[in-house]
């Protein structure tokens, strides 16, 4: 008997000793849960929140452009994003615009336990400006608009001095030209003024043509790519009876080849 | 018969006489070739029974024109005619009847029945030519007479009566027409110029466009031969009138095209590698052409081939620029042409085969467009002498002499004279009423008619 009691002594002694000494140490497993009282409504047992899904899409933006953030969070008391968005519901989208990089973090509380998740929107800057684009490629006929006419005197085909310079310069642009459109052929139109014979007129615009082309071939354009054709007075650029319209008309005009 | 064939016996003879005479008076070219004094016709309206009335205008209109524009009558003026013309050859013969309208008054004299009303002041007609105009089966009937007013006796005063037969359409009623004009010229031995016809060029269709057109003599029945959208121009037609030559822009450079007047179809036409072919016309067989071209790739030149472009000559070899050969209706062997071998473009006459280039006009303004009457002799053209460049004014040479008369003074620019087939009348283009239009005028420069209207148009060539 006096034995019995002393283990008992000691017993709880050591028991005292062990559960002051271990105060502040790791916690003991909580005792097991009572048995559910068999009577009443047992009080419903707290889950843990969950997070089904949090993405954000697209993942990867160029900068100023937004991203959709969509979740989908069960058992949760509240949820909330950070970054600045905050609270949110369960289920829900947001359409973020970050500026460089972002995580946004999302916690879910539950009462029987917390979730937390993370998406990270890239942010990309957005390719750099197209170089300054290439000034347009002129069509043949508008490059052939910057060949200047030349004018004739009279019932004349030679070039004149003044058309002399001109055509000086045509033959510089019209090698430029001529390189630049491979396969095009130029048209050089001779033409008259109203006076002399229509029939008359057919031959000295095709004088007019044919003069510019030799003086053309002379500075180095390539024949083959020259035509010539006389409209004598068949198409003229004014109708009006004077000196000024006359000079208009007699001209050699560059024009595609037909 | 024979006094009536006296006004072509003067032609005939002073035609020789201006041939014989180098240094003639300028008038002397245009009595040659107009016929100079004149006899008057008188010409009452043709009335119409029933479905015929309608057609009255246009009968009498064309017969008047016919007339007129031959150039050998003066015409009395109507306002001047008696009350009552006759209708019929009875009309003549007997009392003067009741008039057929009623209420008219009763006639103190003739009135219009005998034919000293005709001859006497104030109509004072050599000639009176009447008729009526009568639905029959369905057909139009003109019964056309023409009488000497100055011969007393019926009989003998009668020169023709005759029936013509057509459809009852204005278009037959402008045929019937040009036969009885033609009887009644033939009866001064002129020949008709009815059923010949004028192919031109016209812009009408549009602007900056220019397509062929041919018409009747009198500016009627005008239709467009070619759509090609595109300048096609200097027509010339074949001498049995059954192909056109011309020029067209159609394909890019200038060049010939060859078009059948009969079946309407184009004719192919091996066109020589140049940049221009162009002012065709044919020699008077009818077998080859010749044109402009610049197949040396220099000069425009003159060339002859055949009507399909083979057989290709080369007539003027010049460092110039030379247009418009026009070979002799008669002989065949001289060719007109204009160069500017010596300067401003001036007309020329050498051989057909390119020998013995001779300059006819004098070498002042500028001279184009020549054409040779049917005569052989004169040639019609265009020339700026006395005036600026581009004012043309027409003109007749006699080639032999070189004698010339001037048609057209300073009215506009007046270019491409054509020969009627009478050798009396010219077509030309006219800008005297400022657009450019078609006239027929006689070679003296009266009787002058415009025949076109719409848009400009150029280049007439008169055809039988």
């Amino acid at each position: 008997m006096k034995r019995t009691r002393i283990a008992l002594v000691l017993l709880a002694a050591a028991f005292l000793l062990a559960s002051a000494g271990c105060k502040k140490k790791q916690p003991v497993a909580p005792p097991p849960p009572p048995p559910p009282a068999p009577a009443p409504a047992p009080a419903p047992a707290p889950k843990a929140a969950t997070i089904n899904s949090f993405t954000a899409e697209p993942s990867t933006i160029v900068r100023g452009d937004t991203s959709t953030l969509r979740w989908s969070v069960s058992d949760a008391t509240s949820v909330s994003i950070d970054n600045g968005i905050g609270t949110v519901p369960a289920n829900g989208s947001r359409s973020v615009s970050p500026s460089d990089n972002a995580t946004y973090r999302m916690t879910a509380t539950g009462a029987g336990g917390d979730a937390v998740a993370a998406v990270t929107v890239y942010v990309t800057a957005p390719p750099p400006p197209p170089p300054p684009p290439p000034a347009p490629k002129a069509s043949f006929e508008q490059r052939l608009a910057e060949v200047q006419d030349i004018l004739f005197d009279y019932d004349k085909s030679e070039i004149r001095e003044d058309a002399r310079a001109t055509l000086q310069r045509d033959a510089d642009t019209l090698k430029a030209i001529l390189a630049d459109f491979p396969s095009a052929v130029v048209t050089i139109e001779g033409n008259c003024d109203e006076r002399g014979s229509a029939e008359y007129n057919l031959g000295l615009g095709d004088r007019r043509a044919t003069a510019a082309k030799e003086f053309l071939t002379q500075v180095g354009l390539p024949a083959d790519r020259l035509k010539t054709i006389s409209y004598g007075k068949e198409k003229p650029v004014c109708s009006d009876s004077n000196e000024s319209c006359w000079q208009r008309n007699r001209h050699d005009h560059f024009a595609g080849a037909q | 018969m024979k006094q009536l064939n006296f006004l072509s016996g003067v032609l005939l003879a002073s035609l020789l006489a201006g041939l014989a005479a180098g240094q003639a008076q300028q008038s002397d070219i245009r009595i040659l070739l107009t016929g100079g004094a004149k006899q008057t016709i008188a010409l009452p309206d043709f009335r119409g029974a029933g479905a015929a009335a309608q057609f009255g205008d246009v009968f009498n209109q064309t017969v008047f024109d016919d007339i007129q524009i031959s150039g050998i009558f003066t015409m009395a003026p109507k306002s001047f005619f008696p009350l009552n013309p006759p209708q019929q050859e009875s009309d003549l013969r007997t009392a003067p009847e009741p008039p057929a309208r009623r209420g008219a008054p009763a006639p103190a004299d003739c009135a219009g029945r005998c034919l000293s009303d005709w001859a006497a002041a104030p109509v004072s007609a050599s000639y009176l030519g009447f008729g009526y105009l009568a639905e029959q089966n369905g057909q139009l009937v003109a019964f056309g007479h023409l009488y000497n007013t100055t011969v007393a006796d019926l009989n003998g005063a009668r020169l023709f009566r005759k029936l013509y037969n057509g459809e009852l359409t204005a278009d037959g009623a402008r045929q019937l027409a040009h036969q009885y004009a033609a009887d009644i010229l033939a009866k001064f031995g002129m020949p008709t110029l009815a059923g010949s016809k004028i192919y031109f060029v016209s812009d009408r269709q549009a602007r900056g466009t220019k397509e062929l057109w041919v018409m009747d003599f009198d500016g009627s029945n005008q239709k467009r031969l070619t759509a090609f959208n595109s300048i096609s121009t200097m027509p010339a037609i074949s001498p049995d009138g059954t192909r056109l030559a011309f020029t067209t822009f159609a394909k890019g450079q200038p060049r010939l095209m060859m078009y059948s007047t009969v079946t309407g179809r184009f004719i192919p036409f091996l066109n020589p590698q140049a940049s221009v072919n162009g002012t065709p016309s044919f020699t008077p067989d009818g077998k080859s052409v010749l044109f402009a071209s610049s197949a040396d790739g220099r000069y425009t030149n003159i060339y002859i081939s055949d009507l399909d472009g083979g057989g290709l000559r080369r007539l003027t070899n010049v460092r110039a620029v030379e247009v418009e050969p026009k070979v002799n209706p008669k002989n065949g062997q001289d060719v007109l042409f204009v160069s500017g071998r010596g300067g401003p473009q001036q007309i020329y006459l050498m051989n057909l085969d390119g020998t013995e280039p001779l300059r006819l006009t004098t070498g002042e303004g500028e001279a184009s467009n020549p054409a040779w009457n049917p005569d052989g002799q004169h040639m019609a053209f265009a020339w700026t002498r006395g005036y600026a460049p581009g004012n043309w004014n027409l003109f007749i040479m006699d080639v032999s002499s070189r004698e010339t008369v001037q048609l057209t003074t300073g009215e506009g620019r007046n270019e491409n004279p054509s020969w009627a087939p009478d050798g009396r009348h010219l077509a030309c283009s006219s800008n005297r009423t400022r657009s450019s239009q078609i006239f027929t005028m006689l070679a003296d420069g009266t009787a002058v008619r415009q025949l076109t209207t719409q848009g400009n148009n150029y280049m007439p060539v008169w055809v039988k």
